[in-house]
């Protein structure tokens, strides 16, 4: 299959005003201004198209139905996605609060809210609807994770291929653990039947107990593994072997005073480690310790938007808001560019917002706050296949990469750019002709959002 | 919980200077020196000297107190504020693996506010839903620095204890806040002897993993690379109990229950740093004194349940008179803003004199503390955490003007009552911003867009 006379962003190159990309058996054959065209090739005719690699969502739970879609959760600011959702609130129950615990958890040992073992491939589902919906904003690739609990297990890296079986859509099984703090969502009370955790404290001294154990788990492991004779048998712990596999870690931060303590405790815990969140990340303070700890960055996409009860008041009587709120508001888009503008590693993740009009403006947005439009597009492509080690095999029109690609009219993340394709392994989607209703957003992924995109 | 009003992060930037003079101050030291009326010199962050007549340094900042208090920082033996996602792990009767120092909220609007009230360090605490509670630790009211740059350097962490109503109730499926809980999930313990029995139970876990470390200790001394034990975090905080290496402050109401605290510290080889609340300390205060505990009460609060109703005002005083060390607490965000009315309730109840009254919130928690070296009075080397009053500042007029740590200006009320308007301004621009962009974006919003 060729597409041609396209324009071609590769972002790892040049852009090429007008070219051909030849695709073959789900990869990228060749791509250039004079390639030649295969006589056996099908040829899709890009004129006035411009052709992107295909984007990667850097955190999200797509293929994974009654998942909730990820959220910061740093120490609150949860809330289930659609595109309705309210602002993140500081205070929200994040997603896995709503995984109540079985039995009781008396302390560490029981290993509460704890699934580490658990890969998000092996929990993939082929008819997820929102993989559909997904790709209609251009996204083909995703890290989709289980987020329930505070160690809710690995994410995968999967292509949003719509099949017969799920294992066609992984790329990398084991891409890290999802870590969360908002397990002890019962505000610390009188312990009547909660659980332990049931505090931040809590939940803090949980993943260090963890992380502990894993490291005297290897230690005896290992020792019998070399003379078992005249030792006791180290008990197979499945929470520990979780830890142990995971080749990194992301652990949520929103404010400034939480990126300083994810920061302090992520090097107490020697993992790799991502931040995911990352919503004050705008303050110079927060720039200056995320340059200094030399750490990658997962933004949320979720801009804070004001309450609705502040758009439906006329006046300004209606708010008892701190100042301080509001400057976030008003400067947490900025937050990309100061990234940018640092050097430090980032990645934009779309944070539930699946719809392609609720993550195009939450893009732009972005981009109308200093952040160039390539680096928008980097930080939803190259930038996260180099975070999660994948830029070998996507993030890039290149050749030899998998034919991953997003064909638009117009320039990508404007409204009133239309997706007209989109290439996921080498297959083509036309968002607009195979959408269907129903899917997790709740609203076709057509190109033209239509009515009800209302908030 | 709290409503945070405006300002969080606005506050006046703190103003540093190398060396500052207050002079014409009438300075009540809590130290050697007494009450005498002069100069403070403030250099690097420290006191370099005090006196009726001092050498000014060449280009130190003046400031003129025109015959007003100066006093040495309050420091607050019970808070609970400055703290992210709860400070009570209640789930379990021990909790002894969690800190305090872990979720320190640097942004939380009280400090300003326990700084406003001339309150310079914080003992922070867990809360008392437990029989052993976290781990704690003292913070200096820093506003606007970082959460790891409030940590009080050089004091000794400690961890909470609790008696009584709060650590049972949780386990009483009769009432309290463990009514809603089914049997199986309720917590042990229900009883006081309960309570007992955990803490007991505890040590003999601590000691057991103590001696499990020590062994390990002694072959790795000896050149020999065994597989150390496990870490417990909930053990090795006891073990740091057990090893005097962390101070134990107890939550408290009844004599019986001193009393029976003493014994099992006494049996398991560790003393008691302080009793909190301590209501019926006044029958006891003898024996808290040869356990060489510290006492840290309320002046006048009690009667919110059962357990703390045989309380009396002159509590301070007794405990004071028999040789305990007291301190008055606030253990509210609150109360914690005038804890120097608190001080002055024992000049009434019990006749103490300023100097001792004072005492109670300054150098007296500071004994406590174990940081009565460094702050807790106005002396000559120690740190310059200093609050300047408009006037006798056990009064209920009395007004907190400026307050200092290390020689740092963090609290200026003049300046503070200035701001106020730009900040109402810088919010108005916001929220009418906000209301433009939404206004503008509305009509655009139709369904053929």
């Amino acid at each position: 299959m060729a597409i041609r006379n396209a324009k071609i962003v590769t972002v790892s190159g040049p852009v090429i005003a007008k070219g051909t990309v030849i695709v073959r058996k789900g990869l990228i054959e060749a791509v250039g201004e004079n390639v030649t065209i295969p006589a056996d090739a099908i040829i899709v005719d890009g004129e006035g198209m411009t052709v992107y690699p295909g984007l990667i969502d850097a955190l999200s739970t797509v293929g994974i139905p009654g998942a909730a879609p990820a959220a910061a959760a740093g120490g609150g600011g949860g809330g289930r996605g659609g595109r309705n959702a309210a602002a993140p609130a500081q205070t929200a129950a994040p997603a896995a609060a709503a995984a109540a615990p079985a039995t009781r958890s008396w302390g560490p040992e029981d290993r509460p809210q704890t699934t580490s073992w658990l890969v998000a491939a092996d929990e993939l589902q082929a008819g997820d609807r929102r993989v559909e919906t997904v790709r209609g904003s251009g996204i083909t690739t995703a890290v989709t994770f289980p987020t329930r609990g505070i160690f809710a297990g690995q994410g995968s890296i999967i292509d949003l291929v719509s099949g017969e079986k799920a294992a066609e859509m992984v790329l990398v099984p084991e891409a890290g653990q999802y870590i969360s703090l908002g397990g002890g969502g019962r505000g610390g009370g009188g312990g009547g039947g909660g659980g332990f955790p049931s505090s931040l404290m809590g939940t803090i001294s949980y993943i260090r107990q963890l992380y502990l154990d894993a490291d005297h788990y290897k230690l005896v492991k290992d020792a019998y593994a070399k003379d078992p004779r005249g030792m006791q048998r180290p008990e197979y712990d499945r929470a520990l072997e979780g830890l142990l596999a995971s080749k990194r870690i992301l652990i949520p931060a929103n404010q400034l005073l939480e990126i300083d303590r994810m920061l302090r405790f992520g090097a107490e815990l020697k993992q790799p480690m991502i931040l995911y969140g990352a919503r004050e990340a705008y303050r110079p303070e927060a720039i200056e310790l995320l340059k200094k700890a030399n750490t990658t960055v997962l933004l949320s996409l979720r801009w804070p938007t004001a309450p609705a009860r502040a758009a439906a008041s006329a006046d300004g009587e209606d708010t008892n808001e701190s100042l301080r709120t509001l400057i976030e508001r008003d400067q947490a888009p900025t937050a990309p560019a100061a990234l940018q503008k640092a050097g430090i590693k980032f990645a934009l993740y779309s944070d539930g917002q699946d719809t392609p009009r609720d993550f195009q403006r939450a893009v732009k947005k972005a981009i109308d706050n200093g952040l160039s439009r390539d680096e928008a597009l980097r930080a939803l492509t190259l930038s996260p296949a180099q975070i999660y080690g994948i830029a070998d095999r996507v993030g890039s029109i290149e050749k030899g990469k998998i034919a991953n690609l997003v064909v638009t009219k117009g320039e990508i993340f404007d409204d009133r750019t239309t997706v007209v394709m989109v290439f996921v392994d080498g297959k083509k989607y036309n968002p607009g002709e195979t959408a269907a209703p129903g899917g997790r957003g709740g609203a076709a992924a057509t190109d033209d959002p239509g009515p009800g995109g209302k908030r | 919980m709290k409503k945070i009003i405006l300002g969080t992060l606005l506050a006046l930037a703190p103003l540093c200077a190398d060396t500052i003079v207050i002079q014409n101050a009438t300075v009540m030291t809590e130290g050697p020196k007494g009450i005498f009326k002069g100069s403070v010199v403030v250099k690097d962050g420290k006191i370099s000297e005090i006196g009726e007549k001092v050498m000014v340094p060449q280009g130190a900042t003046i400031i003129e107190a025109g015959g007003k208090f100066l006093i040495p920082g309050i420091i607050d033996c019970h808070s609970h504020i400055a703290g992210s996602g709860g400070i009570n792990e209640g789930s379990v009767s021990v909790s002894s693996m969690v800190n305090i120092k872990d979720i320190i909220n640097s942004d939380d609007i009280a400090i300003y506010r326990a700084l406003a009230g001339g309150v310079t360090t914080a003992n922070i605490l867990h809360g008392s839903a437990n029989s052993i509670g976290g781990q704690t630790l003292p913070l200096k009211m820093r506003w606007g620095k970082s959460a790891q740059e409030l940590i009080f350097v050089g004091a000794m962490p400690g961890i909470k204890f609790a008696l009584g109503e709060n650590p049972k109730r949780s386990g009483n499926p009769q009432g309290g806040r463990g009514a809603g809980a089914t049997t199986p999930t309720a917590r042990y313990p229900a009883t006081r002897m309960g309570v007992e029995d955990v803490i007991r139970e505890a040590f003999n876990d601590a000691k057991g993993y103590k001696a499990d470390w020590d062994a390990y200790d002694a072959e790795v001394a000896k050149g020999m690379h065994p597989i150390p034990p496990r870490v417990d975090l909930k053990l090795q905080a006891l073990k740091e109990v057990l090893e005097n290496k962390r101070y134990v402050h107890v939550h408290c109401y009844r004599a019986d229950e001193i009393l029976m605290m003493i014994r099992a510290a006494d049996d398991n080889g560790f003393k008691v740093r302080t009793f909190q609340h301590v209501l019926e300390g006044y029958k006891v205060a003898k024996e808290i004194a040869a356990h060489g505990a510290g006492a840290s009460t309320f002046s006048d609060w009690w009667a919110y349940k059962i357990e703390a109703i045989d309380a009396i005002p002159f509590n301070a005083a007794l405990m004071t008179k028999k040789g305990v060390v007291v301190s008055l607490n606030s253990d509210d965000a609150e109360l914690m803003r005038h804890l120097n009315t608190e001080a002055g309730k024992a000049m009434k109840y019990g006749g103490m004199t300023e100097t001792e009254a004072l005492a109670m919130v300054t150098i007296n928690p500071a004994k406590q503390l174990g940081i009565d070296k460094t702050v807790g009075s106005i002396e000559e080397g120690k740190d310059a955490d200093l609050v300047l009053y408009d006037g006798f500042p056990m009064s209920d007029f009395a007004k907190v003007e400026k307050v200092w740590i290390d020689g740092t200006q963090y609290f200026d009320r003049e300046k503070e009552i200035a701001a106020q308007a730009t900040k109402e301004a810088e919010k108005k621009k916001l929220l009418d911003k906000e209301k433009a962009a939404q206004q503008k974006t509305q009509p655009t919003r139709r369904p053929n867009q």
